[in-house]
C-alpha cells in the first residue's frame, strides 16, 4: 500500500499474536514461502497488519484530504464560537429594547435587531452552543443506538429482526410532538430544561430512522464475498459483523446522519415553537428561526443570519462525512 | 374567552384559538347602503366548529359565527353593541328579578315548525340541565331553579323560574335582581330550539334547523359550511346576499393568501406576518376596528410577595406602570390595539376612559421603581424570578408576553422570564387549580355587551373565571348593587365605581383593548364589522 | 416468500396493540385536562364537568379506558371526537388526502433526488455536484414554512398559476405545489444517499466488466450502477413514507390541506384520545407494510438477498 509510510514494529513478530485468525497455518500450505516471493516486503506488511488497520488506513488517508482539512478547520471554528461566544461579541443577547424592534444595522450591531429589539448577531453567536449541542449529540446518540439495533436486526434476521424492526415501527409511528410533550413532563426534564432535554427527546424518536438505514445496509453487505470469506477463515459471526459488515455499511449512515445534523437543529425550532423545546432564555438558532416566522415580510434578515450559520455548520459536517466515507472506501481511495 | 380573537395565529396552531363565541350581527334593517349584487354567495373564513351546533354548547368563534347566522334570539346586537329586539315583542320587568317576555306571533323555524314560548323555555331548560352536559349551562345560573337541575343526580330537569304563560308569552324569575339580564338574551346560549332538536340533540347538532337569516345546507367537516338565506326569517338582519360559504382554514396565513388573490371574500383576522403590510396590500378594502375584548396579565393573589395586601398591591402597581403599552401596540401590533384605561372595553355602554385611579395603567418607570422599592422594604423579593406564563398554541401570545417581560425586566431591574405552556389546555389546568407559580396572560372577550360581563365573572369572589383568586367584600357589594339597579345605565355607574377598587388591587393588569384587523376581496362591498369583531355577514353584497 | 409475507402480517397484531396501548397511555399522561380546555376558560359547573367526563370515559381508570377502546375496536367503533363526529369518518376524509399528498411528495423526492444524485455522483467534485450540494443545504437550513410561504406567494398569488390554497376536494393537481414543499427536505436525503451510493459503486468490478464488454454508458449507469445503488435509497424512502403522512403539519397548514397532520396535531392539543390513537394505529400499519415492501425490494435489487 502506498500510504503505508509508518514503520511497522510488528513485522516479523510471531504469528500467534494475531488473535482470531487461527487458520493461518493452513494458508501457508497454499502459498509459496514468503522468502521465495518477490513481493516479500508488501506481503509482510499485509499479513501482520494490526486488527484495526482499516481504521488506521482510513485515518492516514483522511488527514491528507483537502475536504477533511477544510471541514475540520470550520468545525473547530464553530466549536470555538460555541465555547467562547464572548470572544466574538460584547453585546448582551438578552438585553432587548422594544424601541429597536426590527431596527437596521448600526455600528456595534452589524446585523441589526430582531422583532423584540435584541441584537441579531449576538443572538446568533450565543445560539451556537445550544444548536451545535443539539445537532451533534442527537446525531451521535441516534447513530449509536440506531446502528446497534439496525445492524443486529439486519445481520441476524429471524425473531431478533422481527422484534427490533417492529419496535422501530412503533416508535416511528408515535408523533414526535406527543412524545416531546410527555418527555418534557418527566420531572427530571421539567425541572432543569437544557439542551439535553431536547437531545434526548429527538434521539428517542430519531433512532428508528438510522436503524432502518443500518439494517438495510447490513442486509446488503452481509452477503458480500469478503464477509463470506472472513467467515470461511474462521472469524466468529459476531466478529465478522463488527469487523467487516458494520464498517462497510457505514456510508449511508454517514450520509443520513450528516443531513440529520442540520434537520435536528431545525427540529429544535419546531419543539420550541410548541413550547416544549429550549426555555426562552437559552438562545439557539432554531429558536430564532421560529420567531422569525412572523417577521418574514417585515424583516427577513432575522431569519437569514441564523439560517446562514446553520448552513455553514451543516456544510462542514457534510464535507467531513464525505471525506470520512471516501477514506473508508478502499476503491474510492484508489481513485482519490 | 381567553385567546384574544384578533391576535395572531402561528401557522402551526391557528386552528386552535379557543375564542369565546361572539354574538353576531348588527341590526340596521336593510343595512345595504351601497346597493350591489344581492345574489352573490360570499366566502368567509372560519375554523371548524369544535362541537355540534347547539346553542348552549357553542362556546368558540368557529361555531359561534355560524350559530349567529342560522339562529336568532329574543334580541340581537347592532354594530355598536346596542340591544335591539329580534323575536321579542317586549321584555318587561318592574323589579329586575321577574321578567315577562312576549314574542312575536307567527314566527317559524327554517323547516316551517312554529316558534312559540316553549321553543325558548324548553331550549333553556335543556341547556341548563347538567345531564345534557352543555358547555354554556352557566349562562342560566341566574334563573331560579338552576341549582336544582345542576345538582348531582338531579330530580328535575326543569327550572322553576321559567313558566310558559301562553303560545307567545313566558315569564322568567331570577334568583336575585339582575338589571342586565335582558342584555344577555342575544347570546348564543339563549337561542330557541325546535321540538325536533330534543329527540336526538347530537344528530341535530350536526344538522341544525334554526330561525336566523340563513339556514345551514351543507357541512363538509374540516372543509366548509354552506349557508343559504332562510326565507322564513322575518327580522332586522335579512340577508343581502345569496348565501355564505364558510371556508374552514387551519391558519389565517393561508386565508390571507386566498384573500389577496380574491379566492376568499372576507377575512376577519389578518395574520401577524402581514400586520405591517395589510393596509398596503388591501388599500381601502381593510379595516381596523375595536371590539369588546381586552388583554390582561394576572398575578394571582396566592403567590408569595403578591398577596392581596399592601406589598402585593405595590408590586402589581409597579409592574403595571413599568409596561409601556403604547410601545408594544406600535411595535408588536403596528398600532392595531388601543391602550387600556379600565377593566372593560370601550365599545360598551357606560364605558368611562377617565376612572379615578387609572394612572396605575400609565407608563411611568420612575414611579414604578419607587413602588417596587417600597414593596422591597416590606419584604424582600430580591433576585427571585417572576415568570409570565402563556400558551403557545394561542395566536401571538409569545410576542407580546416577551415584549412585556423585557420591559418589566429593563424598567424594574428584576428577574422576569416568559414561561411557555404547550397548550391552552395545560395552562388552564394549572390556572383553574390555582397552581400557577407566576403571573400569566389573561383576557376577556364579551359574551354580551355589558360592563358587568367584564367584572362579575372575573373578579367576584369565587366567580367562575376568577383566575387570580381575588376577593374583596367591597367589590362584591358594589357588584350586587349594580345588578340591582333599575336600569342598565344606572348599573353602569355603580360598576364603574366598583372598578375604582380594582385599580387599587389590580387583580389583573389591563394591557390593551382588542381591535380586529380584517379585509375583503375585490368581489364584495358593504363590509362592516360588529361590536364583537365579527363581520356583519348578512349585509355583505357582491360588486 | 408467502410465508414470509404472512409472518409479517401476523406481526402486525402485537405491533398494533403495543402502539395503540403506548399512545393511549401517552395521551392519558399529557398534562392538562381536556374537559377544562373544552370550556375555553369559561366557568363550568362541576355537574356538567362530571357528565362530560362520563361521556368520554375520562372518569375511568386508564386500563378500563383502554379496555373499552379495544372492545369497541372489534366492532369497528373507533370512538367519537369532541366535535361529535365518528373518528372513522374523520379518518376516512383525511387519509385519502394525505395519502395523495405523500405520494406526490414521494414521487418528487424520489425522481429528482435519484436523477440529481446519479449525475452528482458520476461527476463527483464537478460544478454540478457542488451546485446540488448548495441546493440541499438550502432545503435543510431554510425551514419548510419559509419555503412554503415563498412558493405560495410566488406561484399562487403573484403568478396566479394555482390557487394559493387547496380546495376541499384536494385533487392531485392542487396538491402538486404542497407536495413539492413537503418533499424538499427528503429530497436532500435521497440526493445525498444516491450520490454516495453511486460513487461507491461506479468503481466496482462489475461496472468495469460491463463497460469493458462494450455496454453503452447510459445502460451501465441505469442497469448496473443505479440498480446496485438503490438499496439505501429505497430503505430511506420506505421509512419516509410514514413520516410524510404523519408529519405534514406545517405544509398542510400553509396550503390549508385538510389532512392527517392537522387532524393529529389538533387532537393532541385537545387531548382527544380516540382520534390520536386511531391515527397512530393506521400509521403503524403503514410503517409495517412499507417495511415489508422495502424488504421485498431488497431481494429484487440484490439477487444475493433471499427470504425463506
Amino acid at each position: 500500500m502506498p500510504e503505508n509510510l509508518t514503520p511497522n514494529p510488528e513485522a516479523g513478530a510471531p504469528r500467534g499474536k494475531r488473535e482470531g485468525k487461527v487458520s493461518n497455518y493452513k494458508i501457508e500450505h497454499f502459498v509459496a514461502p514468503i522468502s521465495e516471493t518477490p513481493l516479500q516486503g508488501v506481503d509482510a506488511v499485509k499479513e501482520t497488519g494490526k486488527p484495526l488497520s482499516m481504521w488506521a488506513e482510513a485515518w492516514r488517508s483522511l488527514r491528507k484530504r483537502p475536504l477533511f482539512i477544510i471541514s475540520s478547520i470550520l468545525i473547530v471554528a464553530i466549536i470555538v464560537v460555541a465555547a467562547l461566544p464572548n470572544l466574538f461579541t460584547s453585546v448582551d443577547p438578552t438585553h432587548c429594547v422594544l424601541e429597536n424592534s426590527n431596527g437596521p444595522a448600526v455600528s456595534g450591531h452589524p446585523m441589526g435587531y430582531n422583532f423584540q429589539g435584541c441584537d441579531i448577531y449576538s443572538r446568533a453567536i450565543y445560539g451556537t452552543r445550544a444548536s451545535l449541542m443539539v445537532g451533534v449529540f442527537t446525531t451521535i446518540l441516534t447513530v449509536l443506538l440506531g446502528t446497534t439495533i439496525g445492524a443486529l436486526a439486519g445481520y441476524y434476521g429471524g425473531w431478533l429482526d422481527a422484534v427490533l424492526a417492529r419496535l422501530g415501527d412503533v416508535f416511528f409511528a408515535l408523533p414526535l410532538i406527543l412524545g416531546a410533550i410527555i418527555m418534557m413532563q418527566l420531572p427530571v426534564f421539567r425541572d432543569n430544561k437544557s439542551p439535553w432535554t431536547v437531545i434526548v427527546t429527538l434521539a428517542v424518536f430519531g433512532w428508528p430512522q438510522i436503524a432502518r438505514i443500518a439494517r438495510g445496509a447490513v442486509i446488503e453487505v452481509r452477503n458480500a464475498d469478503f464477509v463470506t470469506a472472513s467467515r470461511a477463515l474462521g472469524l466468529s459471526r459476531f466478529k465478522a459483523l463488527l469487523r467487516h459488515v458494520v464498517p462497510n455499511s457505514l456510508a449511508p449512515i454517514i450520509v443520513v446522519s450528516t443531513v440529520n445534523l442540520g434537520v435536528y437543529i431545525v427540529a429544535e425550532a419546531t419543539l420550541s415553537f410548541i413550547g416544549v423545546g429550549l426555555p426562552p432564555d437559552i438562545m439557539s438558532w432554531g429558536n430564532d428561526i421560529a420567531s422569525a416566522q412572523t417577521q418574514l415580510r417585515s424583516n427577513p434578515m432575522v431569519l437569514m443570519w441564523p439560517a446562514l450559520f446553520l448552513s455553514v455548520t451543516v456544510l462542514s459536517f457534510i464535507m467531513l462525512g464525505d471525506a470520512v466515507r471516501d477514506a473508508l472506501d478502499p476503491k474510492a481511495r484508489k481513485g482519490a | 374567552m381567553r385567546n384574544s380573537h384578533a391576535s395572531k395565529a402561528l401557522a402551526l396552531s391557528a386552528a386552535l384559538a379557543l375564542t369565546l363565541t361572539a354574538c353576531g350581527g348588527g341590526n340596521e334593517a336593510g343595512g345595504n347602503g351601497g346597493g350591489g349584487d344581492t345574489n352573490k354567495v360570499i366566502t368567509a373564513n372560519t375554523t371548524e366548529p369544535q362541537h355540534g351546533l347547539l346553542p348552549a354548547n357553542t362556546n368558540e368563534v368557529g361555531g359561534g359565527r355560524v350559530m349567529d347566522m342560522i339562529f336568532t334570539g329574543l334580541v340581537s346586537y347592532d354594530a355598536k353593541g346596542k340591544v335591539v329586539n329580534e323575536l321579542a315583542e317586549s321584555i318587561e320587568t318592574e323589579d329586575s328579578q321577574n321578567y315577562t317576555i312576549k314574542i312575536k306571533a307567527d314566527q317559524k323555524f327554517s323547516d316551517g315548525s312554529p316558534i312559540t314560548s316553549s321553543s325558548f323555555v324548553d331550549a333553556w331548560n335543556f341547556g341548563a340541565a347538567a345531564k345534557n352536559a352543555q358547555l354554556n349551562s352557566y349562562f342560566f345560573e341566574s334563573i331560579k331553579g338552576f341549582d336544582e337541575v345542576q345538582a348531582k343526580d338531579a330530580k328535575t330537569d326543569v327550572m322553576e323560574g321559567l313558566k310558559v304563560v301562553d303560545e307567545t308569552t313566558f315569564t322568567v324569575e331570577l334568583s336575585q335582581p339582575e338589571s342586565d339580564f335582558p342584555q344577555r338574551l342575544g347570546y348564543t346560549a339563549f337561542y330557541p330550539l325546535p321540538e325536533a332538536a330534543f329527540e336526538d340533540p347530537d344528530a341535530f347538532g350536526q344538522n341544525p334547523v334554526g330561525n336566523g337569516p340563513y339556514k345551514l345546507t351543507e357541512w363538509n367537516h374540516d372543509v366548509n359550511l354552506m349557508l343559504e338565506p332562510n326565507e322564513n326569517y322575518d327580522g332586522p338582519r335579512e340577508a343581502q346576499n345569496g348565501g355564505i360559504n364558510f371556508k374552514v382554514y387551519q391558519s389565517t396565513e393561508a386565508a390571507y393568501q386566498d384573500l389577496v388573490s380574491d379566492n376568499l371574500d372576507v377575512l376577519d383576522q389578518v395574520p401577524p406576518m402581514n400586520l405591517a403590510q395589510y393596509q398596503d396590500d388591501l388599500g381601502d378594502r381593510s379595516v381596523n376596528s375595536p371590539y369588546a375584548g381586552n388583554a390582561t396579565i394576572t398575578i394571582p393573589s396566592y403567590l408569595d410577595h403578591f398577596k392581596q395586601d399592601e406589598e402585593g398591591n405595590l408590586r402589581r402597581q409597579a409592574i403595571s406602570m413599568s409596561i409601556d403599552r403604547q410601545q408594544i401596540i406600535d411595535k408588536i401590533y403596528y398600532g392595531g390595539k388601543v391602550i387600556a384605561k379600565d377593566f372593560t372595553a370601550p365599545v360598551l355602554e357606560g364605558y368611562n376612559d377617565a376612572l379615578p385611579g387609572a394612572e396605575v395603567l400609565t407608563y411611568n418607570p420612575e414611579e414604578a421603581k419607587k413602588r417596587w422599592a417600597e414593596a422591597e422594604k416590606i419584604s424582600k423579593f430580591g433576585d427571585s424570578e417572576l415568570t409570565i406564563g402563556y400558551n403557545v398554541d394561542g395566536a401571538g401570545n409569545k410576542e407580546y408576553v416577551e415584549a412585556v417581560v423585557n420591559q418589566v425586566k429593563n424598567n424594574l431591574g428584576i428577574n422576569v422570564a416568559p414561561k411557555p405552556y404547550t397548550s391552552f389546555k395545560e395552562l388552564r389546568n394549572e390556572v383553574t387549580k390555582y397552581k400557577m407559580t407566576g403571573a400569566f396572560r389573561t383576557g376577556w372577550q364579551a359574551d354580551y355587551p355589558s360592563l358587568y360581563n367584564f367584572l362579575g365573572p372575573l373578579f367576584g369572589t369565587d366567580a367562575g373565571s376568577n383566575d387570580g383568586k381575588y376577593s374583596s367584600e367591597e367589590f362584591d357589594k358594589a357588584l350586587s348593587e349594580g345588578l340591582a339597579a333599575k336600569t342598565p345605565q344606572e348599573g353602569a355607574e355603580v360598576f364603574n365605581k366598583a372598578q375604582e377598587i380594582l385599580m387599587k388591587d389590580l387583580p389583573a393588569i389591563p394591557l390593551w383593548y382588542q381591535a380586529v384587523q380584517g379585509g375583503w376581496s375585490n368581489n364584495v362591498e358593504n363590509v362592516t364589522f360588529g361590536w364583537n369583531g365579527v363581520p356583519l355577514y348578512q349585509e355583505i353584497t357582491g360588486k | 416468500m408467502i410465508s414470509f409475507v404472512l409472518k409479517r402480517f401476523l406481526q402486525l397484531i402485537p405491533v398494533f396493540i403495543g402502539a395503540t396501548l403506548l399512545v393511549y397511555f401517552l395521551v392519558f399522561a399529557t398534562p392538562g385536562d381536556p374537559i377544562a380546555a373544552l370550556s375555553g376558560g369559561k366557568p363550568m359547573s362541576p355537574a356538567v364537568e362530571d357528565a362530560l367526563r362520563a361521556q368520554y370515559n375520562l372518569d375511568k381508570p386508564f386500563w378500563v379506558q383502554y379496555g373499552l377502546y379495544l372492545k369497541n375496536l372489534f366492532t369497528f367503533d373507533l370512538g367519537m371526537s369532541f366535535s361529535g363526529q365518528e373518528v372513522k369518518d374523520l379518518l376516512a376524509r383525511a387519509f385519502p388526502v394525505t395519502a395523495r399528498l405523500a405520494v406526490i411528495a414521494m414521487a418528487i423526492e424520489a425522481v429528482f433526488g435519484i436523477i440529481f444524485g446519479v449525475i452528482a455522483g458520476m461527476r463527483k467534485g464537478k460544478i454540478f455536484d457542488s451546485t446540488v450540494l448548495v441546493l440541499s443545504l438550502l432545503v435543510i437550513a431554510v425551514p419548510t414554512f419559509v419555503l412554503g410561504f415563498v412558493l405560495q406567494v410566488v406561484v399562487g398569488v403573484q403568478l396566479g398559476w394555482a390557487k394559493p390554497t387547496v380546495s376541499g376536494q384536494a385533487t392531485w393537481g392542487e396538491l402538486i405545489l404542497p407536495g413539492l414543499v413537503l418533499g424538499l427536505v427528503s429530497f436532500a436525503y435521497v440526493l445525498r444517499l444516491t450520490r454516495t451510493s453511486v460513487i461507491e459503486n461506479k468503481t466496482a468490478d462489475y461496472v468495469r466488466t460491463a463497460t469493458a464488454k462494450g455496454l453503452s454508458r447510459p445502460r451501465v449507469i441505469t442497469v448496473h450502477i443505479l440498480r446496485n445503488s438503490l438499496i439505501p435509497v429505497v430503505t430511506y424512502l420506505g421509512a419516509d413514507l410514514g413520516a410524510l403522512m404523519g408529519g405534514a403539519i406545517v405544509t398542510e397548514g400553509i396550503f390549508n390541506v385538510p389532512g392527517i397532520g392537522n387532524l393529529l396535531f389538533k387532537a393532541i392539543r385537545f387531548g382527544e384520545t380516540p382520534t390520536v390513537v386511531a391515527i397512530v394505529g393506521v400509521l403503524v400499519i403503514i410503517f409495517v407494510v412499507a417495511n415489508l415492501v422495502v424488504d421485498m425490494l431488497y431481494a429484487l435489487l440484490d439477487p444475493r438477498i433471499r427470504y425463506a
